[in-house]
């Protein structure tokens, strides 16, 4: 694919943001063309927020992901809104620890991984968001295995070494993680 | 040829000044350029002219000069002075400027202790504009906005500068002078001459109120002027120091 | 070569006039460009550089002018209702003749508006915004690695003509991450005789100063001035032309409204539509010539804006209504879908057609 759009939603405090940055530093990485675009304002601060990743092997048009290649989602609302702008054959990842339904579309593959009560059980309940993005690179390869470690090297900071590993873990638990 | 007594400080220019006859500015501006030049500071002195009857002040002192919009005097002579500490940067504002359009700003530089001088002339009434109600306009005092007498039910009170900056932290020298009289006029200097002192020792803000006249737009004679001045606004506005941060020090 | 990094829209600017000498900042906090602010009181203190946050818009962009008038490099960054705030002092810097750098991250408006993308500030920024005879130099980046190089940019052009400047961006540029490398920047010299650097008893006075009572004065001033913008309209417009070359319908966008439009022109000569784009990156001066010539070889052109319908009049101008121009625009802070501007293209095509 020439250019993959990908979109996580959910509520503000999720790690929505930082979930999409963590596929931005693939971009960098790999040399590819990447944007990252978040919702802003005050809808971040426990509202519900998304975040738009667009990922390219030529110069990006628009960094708006109106229609998801890949979408992940962290809550009902966010299912709800953003389901039907998935282009067919598109992949949905979403928390059913949150989410208390299944995917409604049959024309797209759809992930169901009970991220928050997993990071809960392994005592690392703010990386639910990670669990979701192990998951999504074993179903996309979009992120190369070897890059996990660069990529939490570059995004979190050199003073909480904790939690490189704890995210290392949660990409590690979301990748293994089978239905 | 007999020996000069008396002659134009070097800081001012040759430029003949603009204002009325009877006006204090030109004692003002004098004290001011007296004060460059005992210091020896005019090369590195910036002033800020400001918007009002002082407006041409930038046609007056030989030293930089950047002329303001109405009221943001003390913000671009903080630029001025955060660009090199070694400047020496004044304002010269009226009531109308710092004391209504530019209050903000006025606090602020106080409150930040931006290291400038403010010389701040309050002579209670807008000049350049033709005599329109100030700030600083006493209350019963008849202008051309306030044709019955400042009434303060209606439109509050006259602003007291120095004694509302005085509450502040921030600030390091506060003084109100007058010109209406020889000891007074060398009060003044001095106060000046302080003020700029303690910049050069990077002691902080300060501002000196010059209580003076208009007798134009007042509708009075110069001498009559001096005397409502004695009368109506010394009383409204005492002069002396509201804030030294650095005084009892001196005097010890 | 500098390494590839990302980082958003908003610390790029920041980091780029750092590099381009920038270093005086006033600010005051307002979304969506409040980054700018707090990169700037990250970095200036570690570079010797002075960052404040002013009590106001007005405050700071006075305190501009004081940095400006000392001949050195300064800028101040807000979003629309606060570049209104600053707009007196912005004619001021014009009238003053000074060079700086404003950064406007727009949103929508009028009034306080909203928080989200906005370009509806293109005619304050190209048309006025104070009061009196005066042009900004206005760059608007679709990048973030634009907005690297047009902050560097603006403050050359602005001190070579002694004008300030102004980098036109909009709430998604200012948020969003790209990759950018922090390089090829240049710091040109230019005449700084008029700054005020104390005289040193050596030189006459020097005055910074918009006031004159003499009428013949003022306007000879004014003549003067304009005298350098013709130089900029002759010798800075700048602009990109995508998919040009054998072009029927010529789309108009500038800043983020370019980026939605590529995707449209993509769609569009999938379809096997002849359209491209004409990318205006200098708002003023506008790019008048290159639409011109379009307007020879074209059918039509679809303008794109987060507005009314702002710089649809420029383009009506400068192709001297030789063809239909048609409008694309949503405003408020939603931002136009690659759909709508194809189906705007689409009517371009029929209308243009009809002639």
């Amino acid at each position: 694919m020439a250019q993959t759009g990908i979109l996580f939603a959910g509520f503000g405090g999720q790690g929505i943001l930082f979930s999409g940055k963590f596929l931005a530093y693939e971009g960098l990485i790999s040399d590819k063309q990447v944007s990252w675009l978040p919702s802003y304002g005050p809808e971040m601060r426990g509202g519900t927020a998304s975040c738009s990743v667009v990922f390219s092997d030529e110069v990006i048009g628009s960094p708006i992901v109106e229609k998801p290649d890949i979408l992940v989602v962290m809550n009902l609302p966010s299912l709800d809104k953003y389901e039907s702008a998935v282009v067919p054959g598109g992949k949905i990842f979403y928390d059913c620890s949150l989410i208390d339904r299944k995917v409604n579309r049959t024309d797209v593959q759809a992930f169901a991984v009970p991220a928050t009560k997993m990071a809960a059980d392994n005592g690392m309940p703010t990386l639910a968001n990670m669990i979701l993005v192990g998951k999504m690179i074993k179903e996309t390869g979009l992120i190369s295995t070897e890059h996990v470690e660069k990529i939490i090297d570059k995004i979190v900071s050199a003073r909480h070494q904790d939690l490189k590993e704890l995210n290392a873990k949660a990409i590690k638990m979301g990748y293994d993680y089978e239905a | 040829m007999g020996e000069v007594v008396f002659k134009k400080p070097h800081s001012l220019t040759d430029n003949q000044f603009h204002y009325c006859p009877g006006c204090t500015h030109g004692i003002i501006h004098r004290l001011v350029a007296e004060v460059l030049d005992e210091l020896q500071i005019e090369g590195r002195t910036i002033g800020v002219a400001s918007v009002g009857c002082s407006v041409f002040t930038y046609n007056y002192f030989k030293c930089d000069m950047v002329q303001a919009a109405h009221g943001r005097a003390p913000a671009v002579a903080t630029g001025v002075k955060r660009s090199d500490p070694n400047n020496i940067v004044f304002t010269y504002q009226g009531d109308g400027d710092l004391a209504s359009i530019g209050t903000a700003e006025t606090v602020h530089s106080a409150t930040r202790n931006e290291n400038i001088t403010i010389i701040f002339v309050n002579n209670a009434i807008y000049g350049m504009t033709g005599g329109q109600m100030a700030p600083t306009s006493l209350p019963g005092q008849v202008t051309q906005t306030s044709p019955y007498g400042r009434d303060v039910k209606t439109v509050g009170y006259p602003v007291r500068i120095c004694e509302m900056l005085s509450e502040l932290e921030g600030p390091t020298y506060l003084e109100r002078v007058t010109v209406d009289n020889v000891k007074h006029v060398n009060a003044a200097k001095k106060a000046i001459k302080k003020a700029f002192q303690y910049q050069m020792e990077g002691k902080g803000f300060s501002l000196i109120e010059v209580v003076s006249t208009c007798p134009t737009n007042w509708g009075m004679t110069p001498e009559k002027s001096l005397e409502w001045l004695q009368e109506n606004m010394l009383p409204y506005y005492p002069l002396g120091v509201y804030k030294d941060k650095y005084a009892e020090k001196e005097d010890k | 070569m500098a390494d590839k990094v990302l980082m958003k829209g908003n610390e790029a600017i920041a980091e780029a006039a750092i590099m381009a000498g920038c270093n005086f900042y006033f600010g005051y906090p307002i979304t969506p460009q409040t980054e700018v602010a707090a990169y700037m009181a990250k970095r200036m203190p570690k570079i010797g550089g002075t960052f404040l946050q002013a009590e106001s818009e007005v405050a700071a962009i006075n305190m501009c002018i004081g940095v400006a008038s000392t001949g050195k490099r300064v800028m101040t960054s807000s979003s629309s209702p606060g570049v209104s705030l600053k707009a007196e002092g912005i004619s001021y810097m014009a009238g003053c003749d000074l060079p700086a750098l404003i950064v406007n991250v727009q949103r929508g408006g009028p009034g306080l508006g909203g928080i989200q993308p906005s370009q509806s500030d293109y005619f304050q920024a190209v048309k006025g915004g104070g009061h009196g005879d005066y042009h900004l130099f206005v760059v608007a980046p679709a990048s973030v690695q634009e907005m690297v190089s047009l902050t560097a940019h603006a403050f050359n052009v602005a001190e070579k003509y002694r004008v300030p400047a102004m980098l036109l961006a909009d709430g998604t540029l200012g948020q969003m991450m790209e990759p950018v490398v922090l390089d090829n920047i240049t710091v040109e010299e230019h005449d700084k005789s008029w700054a005020l650097t104390g005289t040193k008893m050596e030189r006459e006075h020097n005055v910074i100063n918009s006031l004159s009572m003499l009428p013949e004065e003022l306007e000879q001033w004014n003549i003067d001035r304009f005298k350098r913008y013709e130089a900029m309209e002759e010798q800075e417009p700048m602009w990109e032309e995508y998919e040009m070359e054998d072009a029927e319908v010529c789309v108009v966008a500038f800043g983020i409204s370019s980026r939605v439009s590529k995707n449209a022109i993509m769609a569009a000569r999938a379809k096997g539509l002849k359209v491209g784009m004409i990318r205006p990156i200098t708002l003023w001066p506008f790019p008048k010539k290159v639409l011109r010539a379009a307007a020879d070889k074209v059918k039509a052109f679809v303008t794109v804006e987060m507005n009314m319908g702002q710089m649809f009049e420029d383009v009506e101008l400068a192709t001297r209504c030789l063809k239909p121009v048609l409008k694309c625009n949503r405003t408020g802070g939603c931002i136009p879908t690659p759909e709508h501007v194809l189906s705007v293209i689409e009517d371009a095509f029929n209308v243009g057609g009809e002639q």
